[in-house]
């Protein structure tokens, strides 16, 4: 049997060029897309690190030098620069509300991965969720008007009446309380049903079972949560902005019950001309100075916690 | 290990049978009469409103190794876990009839599904160590009941280990993590931890399946030499499997319900593996044994 | 032989192994856990309860006297009595919508072009860890940014401390979340869906505009709403990028003018009345951000009811 080839016109199977012109050019476009990303990174860096070197250069030609760095406390308007003071408000407010997130936030993951019924488990992750969406300006508000006045000055009878970097550290916990929820649950729920069998198997309690198997099980994602938490309370802004007081500076203090300065703080005072240090002198500088050390300090942290997030990924 | 000596060549019929007269492996267990561990009756399971498995009614007895066969999805692990009140972990599980365990109903409002599941232990399909070091493992279930000495905690291991095969393996590293031990190693493992809190029963939901053949017959010799000290209640898809190992088979097999076209698991055949396999009464059963079904 | 579980074997009777059964330790130890538990969760949600009843009874007042001129009236920081809300709103409005115009695009092509196109190529994953460290960079830098760029850099194009600025610079915030929420709902399309359109001889955008990019638009959308939630609640970048916080004059002018001049938005406007030591200002203040709460609860509220509803299991 001899096979024919059908003599109509050969098989084009060459690219058709008009739409693969579209294809290249949707290429393009969403290239450009992700180049955008980079693009912002860039100038980010580009600002920060410009500005802050211009800063530090211009401080030097100043009396003191690069000693303003360390003097008594954060007075941009006298030239006085103490990143020390700014460095112990953030870890103060930070650790207050460290000390209100991690517990709560942790106690919400174990109890809505391990002990909630799916029916409530569908009613209040989203509630949760929604906490997350607060905007720091109301609860910075909520710091003056209630926490501190309601709460603070009821607890702690030393505390300033106005502001307190304890009712700032409060709000800023109540603000980290959902990721650490979210991200801590995620990383439990990660944790294969079939330890959970296992433990149940050889006859341990809930209890027992979620303490002494799961949790340990999903420790490098709960530790990317609280770091998470960490990150974000250091680069609070809009609370310690309202609540925490001090605006003209502050003398370098370990006291949680009175005004402060923290980082973020400092910034918003200079940025937002409540310092009253408009314009590009040397004073105003300062705040791409602390800006770099903040964006160094909350990269590092998340740096690390995404680390921590791969490898609880991997292991499942 | 001898070969189970009611094999297919010497087919017994009905369960009236002095054991000791057949089987000179448990002649110390002579006298005793076959007590039995569970009495399983009218047993249903449900999911929701879906009956998984229905009407099974079976005797699991001591000290032996009772096989539940049967072709996927007929219900057999949703039996076997009825017996630890593993089903319990389900919300939507709702059993129906009774399982009396020596003669106690194991559903029974006041009985706590804790203090059943440490008397009775399961092995499970996919072997699930905890993601701890070897040690660690194997004493959560004593630590659990509350046994805190290390020199105690030791010995448990030790027997553990060596009733389970696994001993000369492991011995030298007892900290490391078991995670890095061989499938049948992590298997044995698991058998292991569950000897170790000492049970009455030990249930094994397919333990083989993930495991290379060799692996395999290791844990059926195992299964072979402890069930001197355990009941063995096993569910496996390979039927020569529970023709090698058990002492009682129970067929089950699926019916489909025609108008909702699920399958409910149904008990067919529940006898001595020797005549379920040579000479079994239903035909169904016949079916499955030869091979030309399921 | 089960040794350390006494009576359970042969000779126990059936009483024995009834009271080992039900021998219900009281596992006090549990139920206190279980209860902590409980209470944190109680109390997490208490507080959003508390927050709201709070605001609501501070700005009572303003609600009951003169709702209408609050809502529209403009910003005054030094008049408690005509201060109101109104230019906020619509600084709020135009921010947002500069947002979806520029960040919605260029946050989706980022996504489509990390799912679709570059997959696991090197600039893919170098692309991926900047996206997420973005996503964690304190909002305060990004009005750094703004100011800088936007506003000094290229005050000639926007304005200055202008609407188009204070937008750009919230775009650059929300842009990583987009990216990563579009990322995450283009991978839950399944491969099934892209390898029957390129079965039946598409190209990679073909497949992309009709087939992907559908399956994913739930998601995509949920995860834009959620985007612009959050920059309707921020106040730190357009702050910085120099939004009026004490009076702003805004009269007959066109749109360009409105857009490259001086704004406000909520946010600003809580900032500013919360700031006010006079006690006139405590209602304004707490009125504003019950609007403000309302609102970005609303918006967070649709987009997780979005995502919950249209969550297809494939």
């Amino acid at each position: 049997m001899t096979v024919v080839t059908s003599s109509a016109a050969p098989i084009d199977l060459t690219t058709n060029p008009r739409r693969h012109r579209k294809d290249v050019a949707a290429r393009w476009v969403f290239r450009v897309g992700a180049w955008t990303t980079f693009l912002v990174t860039i100038l980010i860096l580009l600002t920060l690190v410009v500005d802050a070197w211009d800063f530090v250069s211009k401080l030097l030609d100043e009396p003191g030098g690069l000693a303003r760095l360390t003097d008594i406390g954060w007075f941009p308007r006298r030239g006085l620069y103490d990143i020390g003071t700014l460095v112990i408000g953030t870890l103060l407010v930070t650790g207050i509300a460290m000390l209100v997130a991690v517990p709560l936030g942790l106690g919400v993951a174990v109890y809505l991965a391990e002990y909630a019924p799916r029916r409530v488990r569908r009613v209040v992750k989203p509630a949760v969720e929604l906490l997350a969406g607060i905007p720091s300006v109301v609860l910075g508000y909520f710091a003056i008007a209630t926490i501190n006045p309601q709460f603070v000055t009821r607890v702690f009878s030393s505390a300033d009446k106005a502001f307190t970097l304890m009712a700032a550290g409060i709000a800023v916990g109540i603000l980290t309380i959902p990721i650490i929820a979210t991200v801590a649950e995620d990383a439990l729920r990660a944790v294969p049903m079939a330890l959970r069998e296992a433990s149940f198997g050889l006859g341990a309690h809930r209890l027992q079972s979620t303490f002494q198997i799961v949790f340990p099980a999903a420790i490098s994602g709960i530790v990317a949560a609280v770091i998470l938490g960490i990150s974000r309370a250091v680069g609070e802004t809009m609370v310690v902005a309202i609540a925490a007081g001090a605006v003209g500076g502050g003398l370098r203090s370990w006291d949680p019950l009175h005004p402060g300065q923290t980082m973020t703080a400092a910034m918003a005072a200079l940025g937002f001309g409540s310092d009253q240090v408009a314009g590009d002198n040397l004073a105003f500088q300062s705040l791409y100075f602390i800006g770099l050390l903040l964006f160094f300090m909350t990269f590092v942290l998340n740096v690390v916690s995404d680390l921590l997030v791969r490898r609880v990924r991997e292991e499942y | 290990m001898d070969t189970n000596p009611i094999a297919l060549e010497n087919p017994m019929d009905g369960p009236h049978i002095d054991i000791s007269a057949v089987t000179p492996a448990r002649a110390d267990a002579a006298g005793k009469t076959e007590a039995v561990v569970f009495e399983v009756r009218d047993l249903a399971v449900y999911y929701g409103d879906f009956r998984a498995v229905r009407e099974v009614n079976v005797d699991i007895r001591e000290q032996e190794i009772t096989a539940l066969i049967g072709p996927s999805g007929c219900g057999k692990s949703t039996v076997l876990r009825c017996f630890d009140r593993m089903n319990d972990l389900i919300e939507s599980a709702r059993v129906e009839g009774t399982i009396l365990y020596h003669g106690v109903d194991l559903y029974a409002d006041n009985v706590d599904p804790v203090e059943v599941r440490r008397r009775v232990g399961m092995v499970f399909q996919k072997p699930n160590p905890f993601p701890k070091s070897i040690y660690d493992n194997l004493v959560f279930g004593p630590r659990l009941n509350g046994i805190k000495r290390r020199s105690e905690l030791d010995d448990i291991v030790e027997r553990s280990l060596r009733r389970a095969a696994l001993w000369d393996e492991v011995k030298d590293r007892l900290k490391a993590s078991a995670l890095g031990l061989s499938g049948g190693q992590q298997q044995r493992l698991c058998i292991a931890r569950c000897i170790a809190v000492e049970p009455d029963v030990i249930l094994m939901d397919e333990p083989c399946s993930a495991l290379d053949p060799i692996a395999t017959a290791r844990i059926e010799e195992l299964m072979k030499e402890i069930v001197s000290e355990f009941t063995i209640v096993i569910v496996t898809h390979n039927m020569q499997q529970a023709a090698r190992v058990s002492d009682r088979t129970a067929f089950f097999t699926t019916e489909v319900n025609p108008e909702s076209d699920r399958r409910t698991g149904v008990l067919v055949e529940y006898n001595r593996t020797s005549k379920v396999f040579s000479n079994p009464d239903d035909e169904r059963t016949e079916l499955y044994v030869t091979g030309r079904f399921g | 032989m089960a040794l350390s579980t006494p009576a359970t074997i042969g000779g126990g009777t059936a009483a024995d192994i009834t009271r080992a059964l039900t021998k219900r330790t009281i596992d006090v130890k549990s139920k206190v856990v279980e209860f902590l538990l409980l209470g944190s969760l109680a109390l997490t949600l208490l507080v959003l309860l508390i927050l709201m009843i709070d605001l609501i009874q501070r700005s009572w007042s303003v609600w009951t006297d003169r709702p209408w001129s609050f809502l529209t009236g403009t910003l005054n920081s030094q008049n408690a009595a005509a201060g109101g809300i109104g230019q906020a709103i619509r600084g709020t409005i135009l921010l947002s919508i500069i947002v979806v115009l520029v960040a919605f695009p260029l946050g989706v092509a980022c996504a489509v072009y990390l799912e679709e196109y570059a997959g696991r190529s090197r600039f893919a994953r170098i692309t991926r860890i900047n996206v997420r460290n973005l996503a964690g960079v304190p909002s305060i830098v990004y009005g750094i940014l703004g100011l800088a760029i936007f506003v000094k850099a290229m005050g000639g194009l926007t304005g200055g401390s202008s609407v188009i600025s204070g937008g750009l610079a919230l775009s650059a915030l929300v842009l990583p979340i987009i990216v990563i929420t579009a990322s995450e709902a283009l991978r839950a399309v399944p491969r099934s869906i892209r390898e029957g359109a390129l079965g039946v001889g598409a190209t990679e955008w073909e497949t992309v505009r009709s087939h992907v990019l559908p399956a994913a638009a739930p998601g995509i959308l949920t995860g834009t709403m959620l985007s612009l939630a959050r920059a309707a609640g921020e106040a730190a970048p357009i702050l910085l990028v120099g939004a009026a916080t004490g009076l702003l004059r805004t009269g007959q002018q066109s749109i360009l003018e409105q857009l490259q001049g001086g704004f406000t938005a909520l946010p600003v406007v809580i900032f500013s009345y919360a700031r006010q030591p006079s006690d006139d200002f405590r209602a304004l203040t707490a009125a504003a951000s019950l609007v403000l709460l309302v609102v970005v609860l609303l918006m967070n509220g649709i987009a997780i009811w979005l995502r919950n509803r249209y969550e297809q299991k494939w």
